[in-house]
């Protein structure tokens, strides 16, 4: 501190750049260092101990923190359900007037937010000011734009009630905005539970909104660990569950919640690639690449922690990023000067260094600069290990730390097939100056978020989620809002029984003329069931209308393998899939007659309103074959020089539980929309009158449709749907079969967290099902930011 | 090489003697400029000198400084004017209250036009502080290049040590790179022992992929500095034109071993954004940029911002321009 002007002149060092705490310890202070919980709009004592809140820079503590029990946590959602009708019942306008006060709010707090956001999570003060707060505030402003627009933009949904919400301690009070905003301006109430690590910002938050004069119970906040998260996610009362947090959480979550018609929202870890062309520039390259792993000390989900770079640069890129890493300041969060502040704890500063000693194991190469790190503290230096391979377990594990994995490849196509090799897929970073590798890059990489030369862009216009085991829902953008709603016409439904087949009543020769053998339809082609065996189908006289084969796993399997081979059906163009649905329709309209015949047969229904489920089977599959090419994205608009699209791309492999009743609409429907978007479908039609489907399969054999695009599985829904569930190479599952089946799906989907749709256990109503929202559960979003200047 | 003058200033590392015409390597390289956007944006944020920190930047930026006055209505009593302040740039009592007063604190150059070489040699007399002239039919530099050589000569015969020269725009626009090469290494021998700075007049150049190529070219045809602009175009020294060409030095850099040195000019007016320039340049190329031999701004007014803020430095207290000597 003592340095002259003239050795500073000579040395050109730099000095401490303090930000001042003066005003976050007064708020602290005012407290005593101790918090309770906001609940019903007041500080409420917890039932619970109280825990530590430590500084992470220096290890010390700043706040005890109340721990919230069971109880505490039925009082907070009791108060948040209590307070959903007034507050529904505001105007559009009323609402946005509140989410417009809090982003005010917040942006007159920045500096004390930013504070206590670095002294609690240990990240750079400029990050937490320049970064973190101020898109809190844009968030908010954002979706009071929201909240006034949802009547007239939103107009056939409705919210979902009291959304219990679970953040993460990387970006504290980001992830509170993302949170908070688009809930509230749906028109739910919350109770949101900040991580045990970081619950600082919250609690100021929370006197936020007394300022702002949010109604008692609307917003409650309860700090705890993950016993208080555990209650929050079995309250009966809760109607949506939205998390971020770790992949194992997540799927801790959709266990727990499974079968009880929660809503959940699931933003997860990831192993994003950073890709590096030769025709990149380069230096920029490395610039990004610190923002992207060297950003809040890598304690980022959408991080770029895995580099592909081409291999005819990779020595002299890496010799440039070294040279970057050299001139990266690690230390005090609170100084205006750092690059990379501590760690959360010295759990993850343990975890980090283990992985980091794993690598070296693994054979990668380890790189750190000779940077000078504080004595106390949880603090690592940035750190490059090359030569990783993807068999090593840094090349899959996340590692949530400054640690950055890099590998070569030789071609773009080599490049996809690396960056694709993970079981996450949340963001990447792809980085060439040529335009037409650049997004036949974002076309193929699996991920959420594509950034084309440059990286963790955020916005509140722009989705943010991932694919795969990064979860499912987005937040931002209309795909934000819509993960906070729910359609009106979906509410009400009777609950769902479950059909039986008719006894065997008599016993007559299955035909008059040859005999027939319905069979599974798997890779285009008409296939046995493995197991050779076969289930009866019944009329409702308790006549044998004849008998199809009983699927088993390995039916499943060999379905899901030929779908899996139909993989361009996925980059087909929208108008060919079109024309092979129109074509579907024209060939099953030529067969008008039979189906219903058939039909009234096995449904015992009347002639006319057999031939209605024909016609309206027609209907769905020109409705679906015309939005095709409808189902448009969107271009957002960040308030950056940039194109952000919003596409619409489809899940992949779609394993389909058509239901009992309207065997033919309810089967063609569902596939129709399905393969619209580009999926490739496994059916397990109605179990009581699968002969519908066998049929069926004879009008796809004649509609050009491309082997495995469409599989047909006929056997026992719970059965089959468990193998489907279970199953890691299916993407998403629709199960609107056999009643009781829901629970155990949603259990078996979280092997690889496949997004799961369902009746809810409740009746469908065709006529009401709106073809957008079925669209939507057919596809995920994918956002791609290019930033454009000559 | 020619060596008439033998004024020159000591400068501690090898002088670029230039290398062959590499076209590959000068269209090599790609510049995003949303990416060096965002880097120039976000460093001001990224670094900060505080307390005596500042002061200390601040006296260096002093000595970066080519104290320049180029206007039509220049005179031999303006010129003694800038002279004069450049013999004393900031107040002895600043310097003593910072406790600096035995640090050698003056502009790294005077910069005038040809006509006014000999007053500015005559009023720095003693000073140490070299005279550098712009030449080459400053600011258009379209005049026929035997001219322009023939002024080099005539500048550097006059007394000035450093010529700053400008490279015709054209050339870039329309990718005739030999040419350019050709008449900036004609410019270097022109110059012999005076240093060659070459403005690139990057306003003009359309895009930074531009500022790039004409970088790299006049680092290969031998320039000793590439400065970007003239003060004349619409558009003078931005951080990101700056990014781009300090990168462009450290690839030459990398590619030949020799350190070229960078002068952005035009439109720096604030001591803030000369804080930001010193900070560039070490970020960027490290501390050996930070120096009167590799780096200097082109400005004039400059000097009284830097001033005001050094009398805050020294006293507390904000200081009021008309307490500085007129630059």
């Amino acid at each position: 501190m003592n340095k002259s002007v003239t050795e500073i002149f000579r040395s050109l060092d730099y000095g401490p750049a303090p930000e001042s705490p003066e005003q976050a310890a007064l708020w602290l202070e005012t407290h005593k260092h101790k918090f309770q919980l906001f609940i019903n709009g007041k500080w409420v004592k917890a039932n619970g101990k109280y825990f530590a809140s430590q500084n992470p820079a220096s290890n010390k503590r700043i706040a005890r923190i109340s721990q919230a029990t069971k109880a505490d946590v039925n009082k907070a959602v009791s108060a948040a359900h209590k307070a959903g009708p007034a507050w529904r019942k505001l105007s559009c306008h009323q609402r946005a007037r509140y989410l417009y006060a809090l982003a005010r709010l917040v942006q007159k707090h920045t500096r004390t937010l930013a504070v206590l956001e670095s002294m609690d999570n240990g990240k750079p003060i400029r990050e937490s000011r320049d970064i973190d707060i101020p898109l809190v505030a844009r968030h908010f402003y954002y979706h009071a734009g929201w909240a006034q627009l949802r009547d007239s933009e939103l107009a056939q949904y409705q919210p979902h009630g009291v959304v219990g919400q679970i953040i993460p301690w990387n970006f504290p009070m980001l992830m509170l905005a993302w949170k908070i905003a688009p809930a509230l301006a749906a028109g739910n109430t919350v109770v949101l539970k900040p991580a045990e690590q970081t619950s600082l910002t919250a609690l100021y938050f929370a006197e936020l909104c007394i300022k702002a004069g949010i109604p008692a119970g609307v917003v409650n906040i309860i700090t705890g660990a993950g016993e208080t998260g555990k209650a929050l996610v079995a309250h009966p009362q809760v109607d949506k569950i939205a998390f971020t947090g770790s992949t194992e959480v997540g799927k801790y979550i959709r266990a727990e919640t499974a079968g009880s018609g929660k809503e959940i929202t699931l933003e997860l870890g990831g192993k994003s690639p950073f890709i590096v062309f030769a025709d990149a520039d380069l230096d920029s390259a490395v610039e990004g690449i610190v923002n992207a792993i060297w950003f809040n000390q890598g304690e980022v989900c959408c991080a770029g922690s895995r580099l592909l770079v081409e291999e005819s640069i990779a020595t002299a890129f890496y010799a440039k990023l070294r040279k970057r890493m050299s001139k990266l300041r690690v230390g005090d969060p609170l100084d205006k000067a750092i690059d990379i502040g501590a760690l959360i704890d010295a759990t993850q500063q343990a975890r980090v260094s283990y992985l980091i000693a794993a690598g070296i194991e693994d054979g990668g190469k380890m790189w750190q600069p000779k940077t000078r790190l504080p004595k106390t503290g949880c603090f690592l230096p940035p750190t490059l290990i090359t030569g990783v391979e993807p068999a090593s377990r840094l090349a899959q594990e996340e590692i949530f730390g400054p640690v950055l994995v890099a590998m070569t490849f030789r071609t773009p196509s080599e490049a996809v097939v690396l960056a694709n090799n993970t079981r996450y897929g949340l963001a990447a970073s792809i980085w060439s100056e040529n335009i037409n590798v650049a997004l036949d890059m974002a076309a193929q990489v699996k991920a959420g978020i594509i950034w084309i030369n440059s990286t963790n862009q955020f916005d509140a216009a722009c989705g943010f989620g991932g694919y795969r085991e990064s979860g499912y829902g987005r937040e931002g953008g209309r795909e934000g809002m819509l993960a906070y709603l729910t359609p009106k016409a979906e509410q009400r439904r009777p609950a769902l029984k479950a059909l039986v087949a008719t006894k065997l009543v008599s016993l007559k020769p299955l035909t008059d003329s040859l005999d027939r053998t319905p069979k599974n339809y798997v890779g285009g082609k008409q296939a046995r069931a493995d197991g050779n065996a076969c289930m009866p189908v019944i009329t409702p006289a308790g006549t044998l209308a004849g008998e199809v084969g009983l699927g088993n796993r390995k039916d499943i399997r060999n379905a899901v393998q030929a779908a899996v081979k139909a993989v361009g059906w996925g980059s087909s163009t929208a108008h060919l899939r079109a024309q092979i649905i129109y074509f579907i329709a024209e060939n099953l309209a030529i067969r008008k007659t039979e189906f219903s015949e058939r039909i009234q047969l096995l449904t015992g229904n009347s002639k006319a309103k057999a031939r209605q489920e024909v016609e309206q089977s027609i209907e769905s599959l020109f409705t679906y074959a015309g939005f095709a090419d409808k189902f448009d994205g969107a271009v957002h608009t960040p308030p950056v020089r940039d194109i952000a699209i919003a596409m619409n791309e489809p899940l992949g492999i779609l394993g389909i539980i058509a239901p009992q009743t309207s065997p033919l609409l309810g089967l063609v429907t569902l596939m129709a929309a399905a393969i619209a978007m580009g999926n490739r479908v496994v059916i397990i039609p109605s179990d009581i009158h699968p002969l519908v489907a066998t049929d069926f399969y004879q009008v796809l054999e004649t509609s050009d449709v491309p082997a495995g695009v469409v599989n047909i599985i006929t056997g026992q829904h719970f059965e089959l749907a468990q193998t489907l569930a279970e199953h890691e190479e299916v993407n998403a599952l629709w199960y609107l079969g056999k009643a009781g089946g829901v629970k155990a799906i949603e259990q078996a989907s979280i092997s690889n967290l496949k997004q799961v749709w369902s009746h809810g256990e409740r009746e469908t109503k065709w006529a009401q099902l709106s073809p957008r929202r079925v669209l939507e559960k057919a596809t995920q979003v994918k956002n791609i930011w290019v930033p454009y200047g000559a | 090489m020619n060596s008439k003058s033998n004024k020159v200033v000591s400068i501690g590392h090898a002088r670029n003697p230039g290398m062959p015409l590499d076209l590959d390597e000068v269209l090599r390289y790609r510049i995003n400029r949303s990416a060096v956007e965002s880097r120039a944006a976000s460093l001001a944020g990224r670094r900060s000198v505080k307390k005596q920190w500042q002061a200390a930047w601040l006296l260096k930026a002093v000595t970066c400084i080519d104290l320049t006055t180029l206007a039509g209505d220049d005179t031999d009593g303006r010129v003694r004017r800038l002279c004069a302040k450049a013999r004393q740039p900031v107040r002895p009592e600043i310097l003593q209250q910072l406790g600096v007063q035995r640090l050698e604190v003056k502009p790294g150059a005077v910069c005038v036009y040809h006509n006014f070489i000999k007053t500015a040699v005559k009023a720095l007399a003693g000073t140490g502080i070299p005279v550098a002239a712009v030449s080459t039919g400053f600011p258009a530099g379209l005049s026929p290049l035997s001219t322009r050589l023939a002024e080099i000569k005539a500048s550097v015969k006059a007394g000035a040590e450093e010529i700053d020269i400008v490279i015709e725009r054209n050339l870039v626009l329309t990718e005739n790179w030999t040419e350019l090469y050709r008449q900036i290494s004609k410019a270097r021998v022109a110059c012999g022992a005076a240093h060659l700075k070459v403005i690139l007049g990057t306003g003009e150049l359309g895009t930074l992929n531009n500022v790039a190529r004409a970088s790299m070219l006049a680092m290969m045809a031998g320039a000793d500095f590439i400065k970007t602009s003239t003060g004349k175009e619409s558009v003078n020294a931005t951080l990101p034109v700056s990014l781009t060409m300090i990168r462009m030095i450290r690839n030459y850099y990398e590619l030949t071993g020799f350190k070229i040195g960078y002068k952005p000019a035009g439109g720096i007016a604030e001591a803030k954004t000369a804080i930001q320039y010193l900070l560039l340049m070490k970020e960027e190329l490290g501390n050996a940029w930070v120096q009167p031999e590799l780096f200097r701004f082109g400005a004039s007014s400059l000097l009284t911002d830097i001033e005001r803020q050094l009398e805050h430095c020294a006293s507390g207290r904000y200081a009021a321009y008309a307490h500085q000597p007129l630059v």
